[in-house]
């Protein structure tokens, strides 16, 4: 068992990296794989409450780096998942505590123990994203459909190629079909031609997410989360599966055209 | 625009081909460092070099972009001028 470390990242912030670090912590778990969340956004952790653990810490990420306890004595197992640990990041200090050689020294630390580590980087590209993407066997890169988030995005593979980390795989976060049909949202074929990566996930915007968060139970665990599900899908990919995309009618049909023409030929004024 | 127009889609630019076209140039701007402004040089000190050594169309010439996989060309468009015989 010697783990493969996988980061979560972005550039662009509030695109879903801790949510999607913490439900493909629970969807790898769920398929037998031994697996530890690491928060490696230190100042401002979120994956703990993101996993409903936010209760249990007591000694963090820069406790074990600055040696106030053992790499052990941090770790946090899920409630639920008997497979499925949370490293968690300090709340009290910043991402100039700890430094990417600390981070590679940690995670070698739990390289033999586990399947999966999953380090949930930070928004920017400085220090916190540095440290994150350090250890790093492979790189998700989460983007959501729209202009900011991809220019992001295109800038985060940019310079993971200048570190030369080649394994860089792109997850679209908050698709919404309804919206590509409509033509107001770019397209899951957009999106990739402009990026130019490998595509591994497509998560469609779904309100459980809120829901799922709330209560501190990721929507990985739950049957009837179409995010949940994608989720799912990602961490079988992840495993080696090849699992097809779910079909997302992106075009609308012509019955559709119609209605919208009728539509927009009947409006009032028009 | 006839109602086939609309009909088959054709209209204008949406939102998300606006989305798709800036994204285009921007990440090409980004990737390759080279702004508006150096485009425009560029494109000028290309008219001027050729126009040295052969007739172009100066107000045709075209310098973009364009990318394929993450690898960026800088594009020069030249229409060269005699192509049409004049009478004299």
């Amino acid at each position: 068992m010697a783990a493969r470390i996988l980061t979560i990242t972005s550039g662009k912030g509030g695109v879903g990296k801790t949510t999607a670090t913490a439900n493909l912590g629970v969807a790898l778990a769920l398929q037998g794989q031994r697996v530890v969340t690491v928060d490696a956004d230190i100042g401002l952790r979120n994956l703990d409450v993101v996993m409903g653990l936010e209760n249990r810490i007591v000694y963090d990420l820069v406790d074990v780096v600055e040696g106030r306890c053992r790499l052990r004595q941090a770790m946090i197992r899920d409630k639920r998942l008997s497979e499925l640990y949370l490293l968690p990041a300090a709340q009290t200090r910043d991402k100039t505590a700890v430094s990417p050689e600390d981070m590679v020294q940690v995670t070698e630390q739990l390289r033999p123990e586990f399947d999966y580590i999953l380090i949930d980087s930070p928004a920017g590209i400085e220090q916190g994203f540095k440290n994150a993407i350090a250890p790093a066997d492979v790189i998700l890169i989460i983007t959501t459909p729209e202009v900011s988030a991809v220019r992001d995005a295109d800038r985060i593979i940019g310079l993971i190629e200048a570190e030369g980390k080649e394994s860089a795989h792109l997850i679209i976060n908050r698709l919404r079909p309804d919206m590509v049909r409509r033509e107001d949202m770019l397209a899951t074929s957009d999106v990739v031609e402009l990026l130019a990566i490998n595509l591994i996930g497509i998560v469609p915007e779904d309100e459980y997410i809120i829901i799922s968060t709330n209560r501190g139970r990721p929507a990985a665990l739950d049957d009837h989360s179409p995010a949940g599900q994608a989720f799912r899908n990602i961490a079988r990919r992840i495993m080696g599966e090849d699992v097809p995309f779910l079909t997302i009618r992106e075009s609308p049909g012509l019955l559709e055209r119609l209605t919208r023409l009728v539509r927009s030929r009947t409006k009032p004024g028009g | 625009m006839s109602i086939w127009d609309k009909l088959w889609g054709r209209r204008a630019p949406t939102s998300r081909q606006m989305a798709r076209e800036r994204l285009q140039l921007v990440l090409v701007h980004d990737r390759t460092r080279i702004s508006p402004q150096l485009l425009q040089t560029l494109k000028n000190e290309i008219i001027e070099v050729i126009s040295r050594h052969v007739d172009i169309d100066r107000e045709g010439v075209e310098v973009t972009f364009t990318q394929s996989q993450r690898q960026s060309r800088l594009v020069a468009d030249i229409p060269l001028q005699g192509g049409r015989q004049k009478y004299k």
